[in-house]
Order: structure tokens, then sequence, then C-alpha cells
């Protein structure tokens, strides 16, 4: 559904987003003099996003799915790793950082934080467009055009300031603000988490209807796992940092093969009362990316933990078609040291 | 908090409800500023007497009954209520109205133009400092510390005395003394603007670091800074007739409420009131520009 | 552990918590703004309810209300609230702050907002128990380590000595429910403390809510947003909307067979791990509605689907449409269409 866009290079089988061994350690706070531990990240991090497809992305808090989404729009610049977007690396002559930007944007978590309180709506959706060398004028035009496509009115919200506006109209603001350099890929970095339920379900749908009239590339990241996988076509399971399982977004919820993304899958809350959980699935809080256990970096929270966990790393190896487990269970005589350079293509 | 309901006001009765706001009238962010502003009555109070201030200075040659300049020996230290000299006269017999009102002219020019030049120099070092970070800011930051090692008051006398005496030299000693002060402000400001997600997405759109400041972070600086820069204005009266108290500012005769004050000091015994009259007036200026930069900061607080 | 569903609502002879047109009014602006607009509710001893609602909803407020949280210049609470034979709203200052701790104790979505950066958790506990029971700092530290372990808070005398910055965020969440607990309160006021959470520790925060609502026979009030905690978390479930109380049942009756348009429209459009994928999904059309100027009838009548013209008249009145089960509507019994 996307291969009728003119910058599209290398054809629906390329990769549009391949990252490979994506490293970001961030200066830890120390004492009074000097620096701390590093904080890391996100600590080798290898995956790519298919062109027109959704990539889903959970994990807790500290397992560095947020700090991926910075990274790929280079709000920070990561310490190690390449970020190839449809076959041009980023820095390479082919594609310098601004041409990248136009073609990668994203829609933050908060509403409201990611308008300017002293700009009208319209202003803050022409500022990119503008900043393009497009005129005031048509800068202005193609704001409303894109207030209308997201479903706000442009004569009855383009003049208005953000907190004229309720939540969810902002989100729609910022999903225009978004759209108006024409990007292929969005990050969308728990853009439905702060809205109340009944709206969510609006954006949703709204970013569903988007996708397929510009033919965009999502990356969807929520730390609620019914929600990425209503709009996900494969998922990856972030943990510490690093990949725990990517794959198919029905196999990974249906037969998760690490023991992390079946706790998560466990401890979302069902609305059945009847099947109230007596048990939590994890026990104590995800460890400080500070200092990540040695091993793999579930196992201290992993009921499944043996000897082999406390000692080697697993690798992100294949345990079905498209679908790759970080765990040595998963994989059979489990002796891969590194993750594979080539990432699961679908 | 939401804004809004589907009811068309004046219309219970309406027919299939639109889930949208109603159209209403955008007031824009300084629209209702000004309306909060107007609507504290202290503020309002601070900013008429600022305004008589003000009006009286610029028109003191119609209003004032007589020369500032023409002193009577024998009409000397004449006490408030006086027939002629209603507020009394001076050490030289000059009439106190007519001085207070022309004094009014040099002070509020000595208060506001240091304060005014002080805010574009800070602003623009504050913000460069700011958005720039790295080691633009360490040069811009740590040169501001310096200045910061000595008291104001010390520094715009140690200024004026080695510039010596005179207007110019004092407004430049002055403003010398406030840009720190601002630029610091000016920093911390952009420094928490520029990590907000707007100025992040901004920056990620490919604009050019000045659009970026431009649109997204000066708007958002300049207001706080500007509520500052107003409550330095007092101090900056102050500091002005405390220079010119020490006869390093205007010089006699000319009419400036420090310098007034100055020369009254010998009659402080004879007749208390009269020179008391110039420092009146500059407590009643500065408290009323701390009292309209209190109101400003806080009608700009209110975030709906 | 499902309790023993408390479904009265009309007997209000053991009631622990009695509220009676709770009115909430915020001044100060141009307009008094009506947070809550006449809120009735009962609850037993060792009876947890969910207040299940949106942002704006009048939950929070609800909550505050009973605890008197409200900055008292500007807000003006009407109506009558009585917490185990205490007339809250005419408490006095001495007997208020009793009453807040030994009665009643709350806990926050921040832990922020209730342990204090500076001090030691173990003494901030000791500290409240003996301000609240006049014992030794020895007794207090007895009660704190006491408190530590019945919220399992691993190694708890260690923990005891350490700041809340040292803690995770589950960590501090527990300490602050010890907190909570030190002045025996008979009632807790919970106020989205696991919004902040992950996921995997949510859920350990919402069993051990319950297991201490079980054993010490707590009184539970849970303001959420999420269906999925509310019925975790309660027997019952009172849904808000705009200030008002829409529907309240146990929560088996309310998620399974909601009554009030709203509830129905909220639970249409959850997404659950059955929703089928690439199908819209349904939604409540436009945004909550704005307290300043709220709609004249039902509160919802500007979003709903199944508005008469009665809707517009005033609030619906109360409609039970199952044993302990009543909606706020004047077409209950009617489908929704789907």
């Amino acid at each position: 559904m996307t291969d009728l866009d003119p910058r599209d290079r290398g054809g629906p089988a390329q990769p549009l987003l391949t990252v490979d061994g994506l490293v970001k350690h961030f200066a830890g706070k120390g004492g009074l003099f000097g620096k701390g531990p590093a904080v890391r990240a996100v600590d080798g991090v290898d995956f790519s996003v298919m062109k027109g497809e959704t990539l889903g992305v959970v994990g807790e808090s500290g397992c560095g799915k947020s700090t991926t989404a910075r990274l790929l729009m280079q709000i920070n610049r990561q310490d190690r790793g390449d970020i190839v977007f449809d076959g041009e690396l980023l820095g390479s002559r082919a594609l310098d950082l601004k041409a990248y930007r136009r073609q990668v944007q994203m829609v933050f978590q908060d509403s409201y934080a990611s308008l300017n309180p002293r700009l009208t709506v319209e202003e803050s959706v022409a500022f990119g467009p503008k900043a393009h060398g497009l005129s005031s004028a048509a800068a202005l035009a193609r704001a409303h055009d894109l207030l209308r496509r997201v479903g706000l009115e442009p004569r009855r919200f383009g003049g208005r300031y953000p907190h004229e506006v309720s939540g969810g109209q902002r989100q729609r603001v910022n999903i225009a603000r978004a759209l108006a350099l024409e990007p292929r890929l969005l990050i969308l970095d728990e853009a439905v988490s702060a809205l109340d339920k009944s709206v969510e379900a609006q954006v949703l749908n709204l970013l569903t209807d988007l996708k397929n009239e510009f033919g965009l590339t999502y990356i969807f990241i929520s730390h609620d796992l019914n929600v990425v996988r209503f709009m996900s076509d494969r998922v990856m399971v972030m943990y510490l940092g690093r990949v725990a399982e990517i794959g198919p977004a029905d196999a990974i919820l249906s037969t998760p093969r690490h023991p992390y993304t079946a706790a998560l899958l466990a401890s979302q809350p069902s609305t059945d009362p009847d099947a109230r959980l007596e048990e939590a699935p994890l026990t104590g809080d995800p460890p400080n990316p500070i200092n990540p256990p040695p091993g793999c970096r579930f196992h201290t929270r992993c009921q499944f933990a043996a000897e082999v966990c406390r000692t080697r790393e697993p690798g992100l190896d294949p345990v079905a078609p498209a679908h790759a487990a970080a765990c040595h269970m998963a994989v059979a005589g489990s002796g891969h040291p590194k993750a594979p350079a080539v990432p699961m293509a679908a | 908090m939401t804004v809004q309901t589907s009811l068309a006001t004046g219309d219970p009765v309406a027919a299939v409800p639109a889930p949208e706001i109603p159209v209403q009238a955008s007031r824009g962010y300084w629209g209702s500023v000004l309306r909060r502003l107007v609507r504290d009555p202290v503020a309002m109070a601070a900013a008429f007497v600022i305004l008589c201030i003000v009006l009286a200075a610029i028109f003191a040659p119609l209003i004032a009954p007589m020369d500032p300049f023409k002193g009577s020996m024998v009409r000397r230290l004449r006490h408030v209520g006086d027939a002629t000299y209603w507020l009394g006269s001076d050490e030289l017999g000059r009439d106190m109205l007519t001085r207070l009102l022309y004094a009014g002219r040099l002070s509020l020019f000595m208060g506001v133009l240091p304060v005014v030049i002080a805010f574009f120099v800070g602003s623009g070092l504050g913000i460069l400092a700011g958005y720039a970070g790295g080691w633009v800011n360490t040069l811009i930051m740590r040169v501001v510390d310096v200045f910061f090692a000595f008291p104001s008051v010390l520094l715009a006398i140690a200024l004026s005395g080695a510039l010596g005496a005179g207007i110019l030299n004092s407004i430049v000693s002055l403003t010398v003394v406030f840009v720190p002060q601002i630029t610091r402000v000016a920093e911390s400001v952009t420094v928490q603007i520029r990590n907000r997600d707007y100025v992040e997405a901004a920056r990620v759109s490919g604009a050019n670091p000045f659009t970026v400041v431009r649109v997204q972070v000066l708007g958002n600086v300049l207001g706080p800074v500007f509520v500052y820069a107003t409550s330095l204005i007092s101090v900056s009266m102050i500091l002005a007739s405390g220079l010119s108290f020490l006869g390093l500012g205007v010089k006699p005769p000319e009419p400036e409420w420090g310098l007034m004050l100055n020369t009254l000091r010998t009659a402080i015994y004879v007749n208390p009131v009269v020179a008391a009259l110039p420092g009146v007036m500059i407590f009643l200026t500065s408290i009323s520009f701390n009292l309209l930069s209190d109101g400003l900061r806080s009608a700009m607080e209110v975030r709906q | 552990m499902n309790a023993p569903l408390r479904t009265s609502d009309t007997a209000t002879s053991d009631a622990l918590i009695e509220v009676r047109d709770l009115t909430v009014d915020f001044l100060g602006g141009r307009k008094a703004v009506r947070a809550v607009g006449g809120v009735d509710f009962t609850i037993r001893a060792g009876e947890a309810l969910a207040l299940l609602g949106e942002s704006g909803s009048g939950k929070s407020v609800t909550l505050r209300a009973l605890m008197r949280l409200l900055p008292e210049s500007r807000t003006r609470i009407g109506g009558h609230l009585r917490v185990d034979g205490h007339d809250v709203l005419t408490l006095r200052p001495k007997a208020l702050s009793a009453y807040r701790g030994g009665t009643v104790a709350m806990i926050f979505q921040d832990p922020g907002l209730a342990l204090d950066p500076v001090y030691r958790i173990g003494d901030q506990i000791a500290e409240a128990v003996m301000r609240h029971e006049g014992v030794s700092r020895a007794a207090g530290r007895a009660r704190a380590l006491e408190l530590f372990e019945r919220v399992h808070i691993p190694s708890p005398a260690r923990r005891l000595d350490a700041y809340p910055h040292e803690m995770s965020g589950g960590m501090r969440q527990r300490a602050m429910i010890a907190l909570a607990l030190a002045c025996r309160p008979k009632v807790l006021l919970a106020d989205e403390p696991t919004t902040a959470l992950d996921a995997t520790v949510q859920i350990q925060i919402l069993l051990l809510l319950r297991e201490l609502q079980r054993d010490l026979g707590l009184a539970v009030i849970f303001v959420t947003h999420d269906v999925g905690v509310a019925v975790q978390v309660a027997d019952r479930v009172a849904v808000m909307y705009g200030g008002h109380l829409v529907e309240v049942g146990a929560s088996g009756a309310v998620v399974g067979t909601p009554a009030h348009p709203y509830t129905r429209g909220l639970l249409a459009s959850r997404i659950t791990p059955d929703s089928p994928k690439g199908v819209r999904l349904a939604t409540i059309p436009g945004s909550p509605p704005d307290l300043a100027d709220p709609p004249p009838g039902c509160p919802f009548e500007p979003r709903c689907g199944l508005v008469v013209p009665s809707c517009r008249e005033g609030l619906p009145a109360r409609v039970a449409v199952g044993p302990g089960h009543a909606a706020r509507c004047v077409r209950l019994g009617e489908a929704a269409p789907s």
C-alpha cells in the first residue's frame, strides 16, 4: 500500500528503517565531583521496520523504549550504532540529518508540553513547513488541510491556543504537526497513553485512517499491551535496554517465548471479576539500568532462571518464522554469544 | 481540564448535538494576561501611581508653579502647606513641588533606561548561553559569576567612581550592574524551555536554530525575564539616587530625587518633612514598580 | 478472596462511610465550577469501592472532600459526609487532625506528596505513630518495622533507614501505604496509586491493597480511570461522569451488564485481548463536559446516542436495574446502538 511513494528507493522488500547495534549511555549523576556510573539506557538494540507496517514497542520504565525513539529522532545522538533509512545510512552523503528528519517525525506523550503555549494551533502546525521554505500562506494552507484531516475544523480551531482545546484535540494537533512535513515514518511515543479511554479510541481510529491515507509506517510505543497488539503488525518487547523478543504481534501475544513477555501479558488487569489475579506474575521492580545484572538481564526476576542465565547473556535468536527471543529457554543448545547482525525480516 | 461542551448555548433543544466546541473568540496569551492584570486592584493602583508620576514628569514645565532653578535666600526651608510654596521650599529657597516634578524626569530616566538596555543585552546573552549550551554557556555564565561576586551597590559605586561623575556614566555603570542579573535569569529560563517537548519537536522538524529560538523560545523566555526586569526598575532608581546622593550621578543644580535628598540632609533638623519628600517620591515610585511587577508575575503564571 | 458482595445502598445503619448529596464548587474564577454535583454512596467496613471516571469526572475531588483536603478558601463543599460517626464537614481543626490519619488515610499517585524527601522513611512513620498514639520513639520504630513487613518490603529493617529517593517506584508506593496505615485507620482512600507504575509492579500493589483490605478489615475507596484496575481491587464500582455518579453496582454487574450509556460506551471502546484487529473501535464522540458550563440535564447528554428531549430537563433520577445496581438514565433497559 505504500509503494506509490516517489521517494521510495529500494522497493517494498527493503526495510524502511534498520537499526543496528544502537547504544546510548547517559553519564550518571555522581557525588560532588565527577560523574557517576553511566545509565545504560539503550544497550545494543537491532531491529528493522518494513515499509507500511506498524512496529509496536512495549516495555516497562527503564527499558529504553523512549530513548530509542529519541535516538531515532536524533534528539539525542547514539554512542554507537547505525540508523539506515530506506537503504541509506544516516549521516552519509546520500542522507543528511535534515533530509532524514523530513521523513521521520514523532508524536510525544504529553500533548500539552509538546505544543508551544504562545502559538496558536495553526501556527504550531505551520511551523515545520515554513522552516522548510514554504511561504507563510502556503504553510498556513497546509496546516489547515492537515487540521481538517485530523478532524479539527480549521476555522474553528486554527486560531486557538493549546489550553483552549481538550487533551484529545491537542493530540490531534500534534499528529497534524508531525504530518506537516509529509514524513514516511511516524514514531508515536506513548501518544495515546495520557488520554482518557473514551478519547483514546478516537485517536487510535484516526491513526489507522491516516496510515492508510498517507501510506505511513508507524513505530508505536506504548506500555499497554492490548493497544499495541491492536495497532501493530509486529511487536518488539524491550527489557533493560535490550530487545527481549520481537515477532508478529499475534504470535508474541498468544505464544510468548520470553518469560518476561508472558509476565507482562499476565500482569494486565482483566475486567472479569472472576478472573482476578491472586498472585503477581513478577515480584519486585525492574532493575536499575545503571547496573544491569550479568548474564540474562531478566534472570533476577525470572522464575525459570538457571545457572546459564546468570553467567551468559542470551542472543536474540529465531524461535519461529520472523520471531526471535533472547532467552536460553527458547533456543535449543543455546550457545549464541551475540545477537545476529541481520535483523528479522517479515 | 477540558474546555468544551457541545451544547449550542442559548438553544438547549438544538437538534443533533455536534460533539465539538462552540466557536469562541480566542483571546491570546497576552490578552488574557492583560485581562487578569486589570482585575488585580493592587497592580492597577500601582500602575495608576506610576502613570501619574510619569505624566507629571513629562508635563512638568506646564504644571509646575515656578522655576526649578530660581531660589530666594529669604524664603528658604518653608514648611509644607505654605501659601506660595505648597510643599515648602528647599535650602536654597526653591519651590519643592516644582523641583520634585522636574526631578521625576531624571530619576525615572535613570531608573528605567539602564534596565531597558540591560534587558536587551542580558536577554540576548542569556538566551544564547541557555540555548547553545556547552562551552558558550560556560564562558558567558562564568563571566556573569564574576560580577555576582560584588554587591550591586558596591559595583555601581566603583564603576561610577572609575568612569567619573555624570548622567551618562551613571547609566553605563547601572547597566553593567543589571546585565549579569538579567543574563542569569534569561539563561535559567531558556534552559528550562529548551528541553520542553515543543522545542524538541521544532528542532527535529529541521528548522535552523535561529528560527527555533525566534518562534518557539523567545516568547516564552522574554515574559518571565520582563517581569524580573520590571522589578529591577525600583532597584535601579534607588541605586541611581544613591549615586547622585554620593555626588557620582547628577550634578547640582539639576533636580533629581537622590541628589535632592543629599542636599536637603543638612536641613533634616530644621524641616524634616520637606527633607524627607524626595525620599517619599523614591519610595512611592519604587514600591509601585515592585507591586506592578508582582501583579504582572501572578497574571502571567496562571495557565487557564 | 471475593468478599461477600455488599449490595446495600439503602441500609445506612452499619455504613462506615455515608455520603449524601455531596457537592463541591471551586470558586475564584469568573464563575464557580461545580466539580462534584451531588454524589451519594455508602460503604461498610471492610468493603472496597472503586470510583471510576475520566479526568474531570470529579472522582479525585470526591476523595479529597472526604479528607477535607481541598483548599478551604477556594472551595465550597455542600451535602453531608459522615465517616465512622464523624460529621466530616464540621470537624474542628484538632478533631480534623486526629481524623486524618486516625480514621481516614490517603495514598496518592505520586508518593512524593506523602513522603518527605529529607527524612528517613522509618522516622517519618515513627513520627506519625508517636504523634497520634503518644508512644515512645522506640515503640514508633517498632511499629514502623511491623508495617514494613506488613507491606512486604524486602529487608525491612534496612529499608527503614532509606530516604524516599533511594527506593524504586514500587517500593516507595509500599512505603507510602505503610505510612498511611501507621495510625490504624479504618478507611483507606487511594487516588490512582498505581497509575504511574509499570504493569508488573501495578498488579503487585493492587494485590497488596486487596490483602490489606481483607486482613485489616479496611474500607477502601479506590479512584481510577482503568476498568481493569477497578475490577481487580474493588467489590463495587461507582462510575462518575461530569461530576455525577452515573452508575453504581457490584463490579461484575457494572462490567458485565452495564446500564448507563456512558459505561456501555466506555467498555465498548476498551481494547481487550479479543478485540478484532483492523476493525474500527467503537468510540464515544466528543469530549467530557466543561464543568464551568455544564449541560442542563444529564451530563452525558451531549455525547449520548440515545438522547430524548427529557434528557435535557434535569439530572435523571437514580433507577435500580438490579440488586444493588443503579444508574441515572431515563432510557434504561433500551438497547444501545453498538
